[in-house]
């Protein structure tokens, strides 16, 4: 009815009164009220999710309503736990709730974009030549190149088709691998858990390509070291429902509200179960309300703190009383019965390495990897045992890779973990100590260097000599600083003695009272004891993000292990920090690293790679000599950081990207000219010289890496560390760098790699972003894809936070001229294939790979380090230095590849972890599933990977985790190596096939698979290590126990065998920047710490314009009040922030919850909103890593040493960031930068 | 030519703006239920709109009464009352003048607003600003209509006007001759006047039509609307 009409009826609609006319009935229109329904009415609900760097992996619901996406909200139907335990749901947070905003949001990146400069030349070029020679014709040309490459991120973007940016791309990845080889095309994405087919979509090219693919874990610092040297194991942790489960629950480092809000009720709820609580920040965090105690120790000191309870535990619950579960725990399941030589060095006995089987005459009776067989002392006998489980027992041999309490021969054993009762003297052993080194901002105490204390031995006769030995727990109490009765120097006996490392010691070090020390680590041990290892430690990335994270890391899981806590429901470690679970790992990898064609594919650790290419090893401020042990072995300790480096890679521990100075297509067909193997060729013209490494000449531009992919992810504004010299060395564009390198100061240059006085800026040819976005990677790209959102694109999303797995769909096609990453990168593979014949046919490929862990190999170099560069050993491939393979490529057909299951699936099989199984029956059903290919070719009858749900089918269907037949034969797989049967935890799942429209209907738990060390089963929550006690698996390590004892030479060398405290490291990168450049404004210096936020992190990203409301629409940091104060700062001023590697702007918060001499600044904020100019560097303000540099630890460098093997993601050299220190002050001009600038020509 | 123009402002031109008045109105009404609306700025921002706008509309209102009484009240009540012509336009002068000097003052200090805040100025549209000004040029025509009046204060010629405005009103002919001989300033407020009921459906103004006057006849403090189908849940 009309509106009108309806008002003219204003004096008739009163049709009654009620309530003596307090109200009134009437007929008035009614139809306005439609629009209150119609707010919530919708077309459809599609399910999705989250899916870059999310591991809360919350399913949810996306309304669709005419077409347009609406709104979310979370799903509640995942299934149910058991009784007795809270659901999964609610999960979902208010990131993720923001996220439909990028759909139709201004910053949404809507058409392919390049450069206005280098689409010119190419037109140019491309008018007049084949596309592989117009792209050389641009690169080739000095001039020509420059005049894009420093343009990066000055904007100048114009539109581009599809069909020409992927010409020109694969124009670029074919002239490369033509001119350079195909490994210097990188491509970086992290996180594969959050979008699995995304992730395959481009590592899958360019593992066909040849090219590399880069690690991520490692490099966002998230990766803890101390998971693989003690385990074996990446990271594996509980699921967040197993939080329940625990009695006593440690938060250490680790904001559970605010950064792992889904799960946050499961610890909400334990509380009220009645469970102690106990936070660790320095800061006040979102966590800290939570905890019974709040203890706030001085940031970077958490080790202090470890060991200082773990004093405590030892004293309590080993010494003055031994625990009947602990003793058990610890005989069975660590390597605290293990001995360890005691050698000697300048007068003192200093700890060596484990002795093994082949130390003995005998051997033990081992034949079979005696070298990597540890020996325990059997309590019964008082003889000396290689016990089974070691790492020796795992390769060559069958059946007896397990940990009953046997030796090799069948015969029970009862280990010793400590000799004291049997021992044949006691005896002074010299520990290092690290406290006592001087920092201007961090306490010390003032003990001496050496530390003798005295420590029970047995005396041995070995075939070369005899020796003193102790046990590893032996060792571990004197290192502990405890006494024992055994007189000597150097301990405690009481907890007021300040001897290291006992409460007292520890309270000028992090400020924490020893009362409160004491009350802790007596009240979690005391509930493991109570409950059998149920006291937990939630620990992250205010610990894992320091220089010497490992110290932190170590010393709480030596709590956990003395407890008897790791491998039991609702107790052990909870690393929550980046870390992912791509729970269909197995199936995933031959899809995402194309195993079904070629193995193997090309990896590399990304912090040492950015630490070379960005050219960050050439300020490097941090010697050796200040991190390496009083204590180091014999030997030459010279060199920098990067000559570890380098030496690591030349002995196969640590990969190389680029690998060779040589285009590796060349090298295969040289070896086959002079009729040698591809690596007795390598080998010896490595040894002579005529061919070299890339890592011993990263500047030459032969070694450069020219094309490089980033999707998924924001390598530029979020991850990168040392962001400004990424911007000078690796793109080649305006940065704001203020330190000088080595060749300025004047300092010490390395000595394995070349200097060259002018260091190249501009690596890249071409930088190729694809984003759904503009973010910062975007803006300082070549070309920039825009790729689906979450919501538009079909995937698979898994996480260790909850046991689903669930899709990511598409609700609404990809808007604008948007493609899903599975679509873009075939379209860049099919140009490809079209593109490359011009240059590149089928070649041979020569592929350097590490030493790698879970292979045979992984039993390389057991005592000396040997360098056969220094003609200490011949260079031999995969055992002391990379294994070398021939890959063949078949370039003018990747694009068939790319688009269909390989043949290495029937032939080869699949597998991980160091088992294989056969897939033959799986690619059968594949073909029946997906299709075959009935094109002509060399993929004919093969099946079909067209589309995202193809790929994510293939994943299904080869993983154990979600093909219940998989699982039973991986676990059969497994039992032939333990000797036991395993298969029963997946035997009730054969039938089991869990397939893509399976869990778009419903997320589907997952089946337990031997590729994690926790299971999903009806009677327990998933629990790392749990299959290791449950079902007697050794730890992937040396000993094959829970190993606390780091034996490697490297690990003695830089004092680390065992836990020991180590304050940060002095980045030195202050003082010549401060009070030099001054603005009027009072300097102060603070320890700069970036955490993770609250209104842009995991789930969606800080330029959301929802998140910037609710925060304050722009860049921030957090200071304390005194700090402030102190520096004439006000709450909202604009501040900057800067040190020699750069400057940063953000508004300042000042806050009482933030400790005195830190400085907040939540990671990843980006420099898109709200950024002015900076007044020390005059460029746009800065990231968060504008101030940060990366720096290498040598100790992650350990390979072909079992555990301390290199793995992708696994292992290497970490990207710590909070060592690091800026200086602090108001800003007088805030200059927003957007004038046009005169002198910059105007973009073509 | 000047008596077909005068013919075609006075006599046809008021029937167009009359014509556009109504059935806009109705449409953009029946049709347009979110456009509906005053528009503030008042979130924006606070200052000088408080005094802005109540200086503008007291001022406005009482011109707009005043109109709306003067011109279309018969002359014979007048004559009836015993108010004479003279004495009426004195009355229409005074008051007329100081709630024009009221809402100018008022206007000012929107405009000023409208044009010279960032926020505000991005956020209007034209028919915003146009209209804001359109009446500053009618308001300042009708002030200065003021000064030509001083010179025959007898209302002779206001009720030209009168007689004007309700010949059109009850549609009689000879409406525009009335105003043939009249100072260019009334005639140019005149048809400004009129083109302000044309574009009126078009802007803001329309919230004038929807001022809440029904709550001053509201009883009860619950109201109940029954159900009618067809009015109900109706899923379009």
């Amino acid at each position: 009815m009309s509106h009108v009409l309806n008002r003219l009826t204003y004096f008739k609609n009163r049709v009654g009164d009620f309530s003596d006319g307090h109200g009134v009935t009437t007929t008035e229109d009614r139809t306005w009220e439609d629009a209150y329904r119609k707010r919530w009415q919708h077309d459809k609900i599609v399910r999705s999710t989250h899916g870059v760097n999310c591991t809360g992996s919350c399913s949810w619901k996306i309304y669709v309503k005419g077409g347009i996406v609406t709104w979310e909200t979370q799903q509640t139907d995942y299934p149910r736990t058991r009784p007795d335990l809270p659901n999964h749901e609610p999960r979902g947070c208010s990131r993720g709730a923001s996220y439909s905003w990028y759909l139709y949001s201004g910053n949404r990146l809507k058409h392919p974009l390049i450069r206005g400069r280098l689409m010119k030349a190419w037109r140019e070029a491309r008018a007049v030549r084949t596309p592989v020679a117009a792209w050389g014709s641009i690169v080739e040309n000095p001039a020509t190149r420059a005049s894009y490459v420093k343009q990066r991120g000055l904007g100048g973007f114009v539109r581009a088709t599809w069909d020409e940016v992927n010409e020109i791309i694969a124009a670029a990845n074919a002239y490369t691998a033509k001119k350079h080889g195909p490994d210097r095309v990188i491509g970086f994405s992290p996180i594969p858990a959050m979008s699995m087919v995304s992730y395959a979509a481009g590592s899958r090219y360019l593992s066909l390509l040849g090219g590399t693919c880069m690690s991520f874990y490692d490099w966002y610092c998230d990766l803890p070291p101390a998971s693989p040297m003690t385990w074996g194991e990446q990271t594996d942790v509980p699921e967040s429902a197993d939080w329940y489960n625990s009695g006593f629950l440690i938060l250490w480092g680790s904001n559970v509200p605010q950064t792992r809000t889904p799960d946050a009720h499961f610890y909400t709820e334990v509380r009220y179960k009645g469970a102690k609580s106990v936070v660790v920040s320095p800061d006040y965090s979102e966590a800290s309300k939570f905890g019974d105690v709040w203890l706030s120790p001085k940031q970077g000191t958490d080790a202090a703190l470890a060991m200082a309870f773990g004093h405590v535990i030892l004293r309590e619950f080993y010494l003055d009383r031994q625990v009947p579960y602990f003793q058990e725990y610890a005989r069975k399941y660590t390597d605290f019965p293990m001995l360890v030589r005691l050698i000697e060095k300048d007068g003192r006995l200093v700890p060596d390495r484990y002795v093994r089987a082949s130390d003995f005459d005998d051997g033990l009776g081992e034949d079979n990897n005696p070298d990597w067989k540890t020996v325990a002392i059997d309590q019964k006998s008082g003889r000396p045992v290689a016990p089974c489980g070691s790492a020796g027992f795992r390769w060559g041999e069958q059946g007896k890779w397990n940990l009953e309490e046997k030796d090799a021969g069948g015969s029970d054993v009862d280990l010793a973990i400590t000799l004291i009762d049997q021992s044949d003297e006691a005896v002074d052993v010299a520990f290092p100590y690290f406290g006592n080194r001087r920092h201007d901002h961090f306490h010390g105490t003032d003990h001496p260097d050496v530390m003798e204390r005295r420590v029970p031995v047995k005396r041995l006769k070995l075939k070369d000599c005899d020796v003193k030995v102790a046990t590893v727990f032996d060792l571990m109490v004197a290192n502990y600083g405890l006494d024992r009765g055994l007189g000597g120097e150097w301990t405690a006996q009481s907890y007021d003695d300040d001897a290291p490392y006992s409460p007292a010691w520890q309270e000028k070090i992090t400020g924490v009272t020893r009362d409160k020390v004491i009350a802790v680590a007596r009240g979690f041990a005391d509930n493991a004891e109570k409950t059998g290892g149920k006291s937990m430690v939630i620990l992250g990335a205010g610990l894992n993000h320091w220089y010497h994270m490992d110290m932190s890391y170590r010393g709480i899981i030596n709590m956990l292990v003395m407890c008897g806590c790791v491998g039991q429901s609702g107790g052990g470690w909870s690393h929550y920090v980046g870390q992912e679970k791509l729970r269909p790992q197995t199936g995933w990898l031959p899809l995402a690293f194309g195993l079904d064609w070629s193995r193997p594919p090309r990896q590399m650790n990304s912090t040492s790679f950015f630490y070379a290419h960005s050219n960050q090893w050439r300020y490097e401020t941090l010697g050796v000599d200040e991190i390496l042990s009083p204590l180091a072995p014999e030997g030459d300790w010279s060199g920098s950081l990067i000559d570890y480096n380098v030496r690591a890679e030349r002995m196969g521990w640590l990969p190389s990207a680029p690998q060779l100075q040589r285009n590796p297509l060349e090298i295969a067909e040289a070896a086959e000219a002079e009729g040698l193997e591809a690596k007795d060729f390598v080998a010896r013209e490595l040894k002579s010289g005529g061919l070299k490494m890339s890592c011993e000449d990263p500047d030459d531009p032969a070694n450069w890496p020219r094309n490089l992919f980033v999707w998924r992810s924001n390598l530029l504004g979020s991850s990168g560390k040392g962001h400004e010299y990424f911007l000078k060395h690796l793109l080649g564009t305006s940065h704001g760098v203020q330190g000088k390198d080595l060749g300025a100061t004047g300092e010490q240059k390395p000595q394995e790699v070349a200097w060259r006085d002018k260091a190249p800026e501009g690596k890249l040819d071409l930088l190729v972003t694809i984003d759904f976005r503009m973010s910062t990677t975007a803006v300082y790209s070549d070309i920039a894809l825009p790729t689906a959102t979450w919501y538009e694109k079909n995937d698979l999303n898994t996480s260790d936070m909850h046991p689903f797995s669930h899709p990511l769909t598409g609700a609404v096609d990809p808007l604008w001229e948007c493609k899903s990453d599975w679509e873009i990168f075939k379209g860049i593979a099919r140009s490809f294939s079209d593109v490359a014949p011009e240059v590149l046919g089928v070649e041979k490929d020569v592929v350097l790979t590490p030493i790698l862990h879970d292979t045979p190999g992984e039993l390389a170099q057991p005592f000396a380090v040997n360098q056969w560069d220094k003609g200490e050993v011949d260079p031999i491939p995969g055992k002391t230095m990379p294994s070398v393979a021939v890959v063949e490529r078949d370039y003018p057909n990747l694009y068939k590849q790319f688009s269909a299951l390989g043949p290495l699936l029937s032939t080869v099989g699949n597998g991980g972890k160091g088992i294989s199984w056969n897939t033959e029956h799986e690619v059968e059903h594949l073909k029946d599933l997906n299709g075959v290919v009935t094109e002509d070719g060399p993929t004919k009858g093969m099946a079909r990977i067209d589309s995202d749900i193809d790929a994510a089918e293939v994943i299904l269907m080869l993983a154990p985790e979600t093909n219940g037949e998989v699982a039973v034969k991986a676990w059969n797989a497994l039992a032939k190596a333990t000797g036991r049967e395993h298969a029963h935890l997946a035997a009730s799942k054969e039938d089991e096939k869990i397939r893509f429209r399976d869990v778009v209907a419903q997320p589907r738990k997952i089946i337990s698979s031997p590729t994690w060390s926790g299971i999903e089963s009806e009677k327990v929550c998933y629990n790392a290590g749990y299959t290791n006690i449950h079902e007697l698996i050794p730890w992937r390590t040396l000993s094959g126990r829970q190993q606390l004892y780091q034996d490697h030479l490297w690990m003695r060398a830089f004092g680390e065998t065992l836990c020991v405290y180590r304050p940060p490291v002095d980045t030195k990168s202050i003082k010549p920047i401060l009070d030099q450049r001054a603005n009027g404004n009072k300097e102060i210096v603070l320890n700069f710490i970036t955490p993770h936020q609250k209104w842009g992190i995991h789930s969606t990203y800080t330029d959301n314009l929802l998140m910037l409301t609710l925060s304050r629409g722009g860049p921030i940091v957090w200071i304390s009040e005194d700090d402030a104060r102190e520096a004439d700062i006000e709450d909202n001023d604009w501040v900057e922030a800067f040190n020699i590697n750069g400057a940063l702007t953000a508004r300042a918060v000042v806050s009482q919850r933030v400790k005195p001499g830190m400085m907040l600044m939540y990671h990843a904020q980006e420099k898109i909103v709200n950024v002015p100019g900076s007044e020390i560097t005059g460029q746009r303000g800065g990231i968060h890593n504008s101030v940060t540099r990366t720096v290498l630890k040598p100790t992650h460098m350990i390979g072909g040493y079992v555990q301390q093997a290199y793995g992708f993601n696994y292992y290497g050299t970490v990207g710590s960031n909070r060592d690091e220190f800026v200086v602090v002050r108001k800003m007088n001009k805030v200059d927003w930068l957007d004038e046009p600038v005169a002198n910059v020509e105007a973009v073509s | 030519m000047a008596g077909y123009l005068n013919q075609f402002a006075f006599g046809i031109y008021p029937y167009i703006c009359l014509a556009v008045f109504v059935v806009g109105n109705v449409l953009r009404f029946d049709h347009g239920q979110y456009s509906w609306r005053s528009g503030s700025s008042q979130l924006l921002r606070r200052k000088q709109l408080v005094l802005g706008s109540v200086l503008f509309h007291v001022g406005i209102l009482v011109i707009f009464f005043g109109h709306l009484v003067g011109l279309l009240t018969p002359i014979a009540i007048f004559d009836a009352l015993g108010i004479s012509h003279g004495a009426k336009q004195i009355l229409a002068i005074v008051a007329g003048g100081l709630a024009g000097i009221m809402c100018l003052a008022g206007m000012l200090l929107l405009i000023h607003r409208r044009l010279f805040d960032v926020r505000i100025r991005k956020t209007s549209n034209f028919g915003d600003t146009s209209i804001l000004l359109i009446l500053f040029v009618q308001l300042s025509l009708g002030l200065s209509t003021i000064f030509v009046s001083l010179q025959h204060l007898d209302g002779h010629e206001m009720t030209k006007f009168m007689e004007w405005a309700q010949r059109i009103l009850t549609f009689r002919g000879g409406a525009a001759e009335l105003v043939a001989g009249v100072h260019p300033i009334f005639k140019a407020h005149l048809f400004l006047g009129l083109t302000i009921f044309l574009i009126f459906p078009f802007t803001r103004l329309v919230h004038m039509l929807s001022a809440p006057i029904w709550y001053l006849n509201r009883r009860g403090y619950q109201i109940v609307r029954t159900k009618r189908p067809g009015s109900r849940a109706t899923v379009k």
